[in-house]
């Protein structure tokens, strides 16, 4: 059944404060999720305030200032830093986002930190994504077609063609839409989530593509694609702005139109 | 979860995520959702205001509508379409929420059979009235 209440050893707890260094005027204070694998203790809510003055725009800048100059300890994922990479997902101020592409100034109050809900955690705010990602290689993103490509040349597309996969290539795979659907929390083992469905109508979609009709047998399933009930929590929480919900709309559409 | 989580670890991630694979099913269940949600529409608004317009009718006057093929039709039309949305419903809740392989089965059992003799129960009353 649904559990309502973490586990006794996932109860967050009251952590430390960082205080700000006298003089600061824009004070910010930001909480975090700290959790460590090697100390047998329960998560804690550490907080860490920031003299916004000396501080970047973005809540990741907030981050990599903390682990530079206030707590070396703190563990999270980053690269890019301009919303590409998918590494620093998390969720912040209640929602699943970037927190490269995530203004400090867009939350009000503390900015409260914690990893992408639902994940197993690896320690602070990196999530354990290897099940997303096999879930991921599961539905095959990668072109499959029998007709060998033009000696001369590469496979080509109409405009139109290639127009149907925008609002697709641009997933990065961070998975804030599928930790927060709610469908994927329950049912994640089984049902793939927002990002894989999206990722597998990208190749449905794709007029280069042979195998449409074994994807769409792949995807036919109670739980694989039906555990979909259309919460768009998916959309809502997207950093990209793209729209998994209407992807998966359009495959449980190709679905029903191959039977009459 | 309770069980022992470290024998489960020992499969890879994508024999994990392929599980028993696609069980090509599915799609009927949800069409047929879809169907009856928009049949429902038309049907229970129908039910309401005949309701309202009989409201401090005689009692022949009511039998004497009930016994039109007109109104016997969308009624039992409305009585199937309620009662399989409604299974078909419950049977997402249980699913989504009941991971018990030993509650589940029983449950979706219990709430199909209920769905069955209700929907029974009331097509019979319905046709005692207007045949």
């Amino acid at each position: 059944m649904v559990e309502f209440n973490l586990p006794l050893n996932s109860r967050v707890g009251q952590g430390q404060t960082f205080k700000a260094p006298a003089g600061a005027k824009r004070v910010r204070e930001f909480k975090i999720y700290r959790w460590s694998p090697d100390d047998g203790k329960n998560p804690r809510t550490d907080t860490y305030e920031i003299d916004l003055d000396a501080c970047g725009p973005m809540v990741l800048d907030a981050l990599i200032k903390i682990k530079n100059e206030i707590d070396p300890t703190l563990t999270f994922r980053r690269s890019c830093r301009e919303g590409i990479c998918g590494s620093c997902a998390m969720n912040i101020d209640g929602g699943n986002t970037l927190a490269c592409l995530k203004p400090i100034e867009d939350v009000k109050g503390a900015v409260k930190i914690s990893p992408l809900p639902h994940m197993p955690v690896v320690k602070d705010l990196i999530p354990d994504l290897s099940q997303a990602y096999a879930q991921y290689r599961s539905v095959k993103p990668w072109m499959q077609a029998d007709t060998p490509a033009p000696p001369d040349g590469e496979r080509l597309q109409s405009k139109e063609e290639r127009a149907k996969l925008d609002g697709m290539w641009e997933c990065i795979l961070c998975f804030c839409c599928s930790t927060s659907c709610p469908s994927y929390w329950w049912n994640g083992d089984r049902y793939l989530g927002p990002a894989v469905l999206l990722a597998a109508y990208r190749w449905i979609a794709d007029s280069r593509d042979e195998e449409t009709g074994q994807r769409l047998d792949e995807l036919e399933d109670p739980f694989k694609l039906y555990r979909c009930h259309t919460i768009m929590n998916c959309t809502n929480t997207c950093p990209k702005g793209l729209n998994p919900a209407k992807a998966i709309g359009a495959i449980k559409q190709l679905i029903v139109e191959r039977q009459g | 979860m309770s069980g022992t989580p470290h024998i489960d670890m020992l499969r890879s991630p994508l024999g994990r995520a392929r599980g028993l694979g696609s069980a090509r099913a599915g799609s009927h269940h949800w069409w047929a959702q879809r169907l009856t949600a928009v049949a429902l529409v038309p049907l229970t608004l129908w039910f309401i205001f005949s309701v309202i317009h009989l409201s401090g009718a005689s009692h022949d006057r009511v039998i004497d509508w009930l016994s039109s093929p007109w109104t016997l039709a969308p009624m039992l039309a409305l009585i199937v379409a309620t009662f399989h949305h409604l299974q078909l419903g419950l049977q997402v809740v249980i699913e989504d929420y009941v991971h018990d392989e030993r509650f589940k089965m029983p449950s979706i059992m219990l709430i199909k059979g209920l769905s069955v003799i209700l929907a029974l129960v009331c097509i019979v009353s319905v046709l005692k009235i207007g045949l």
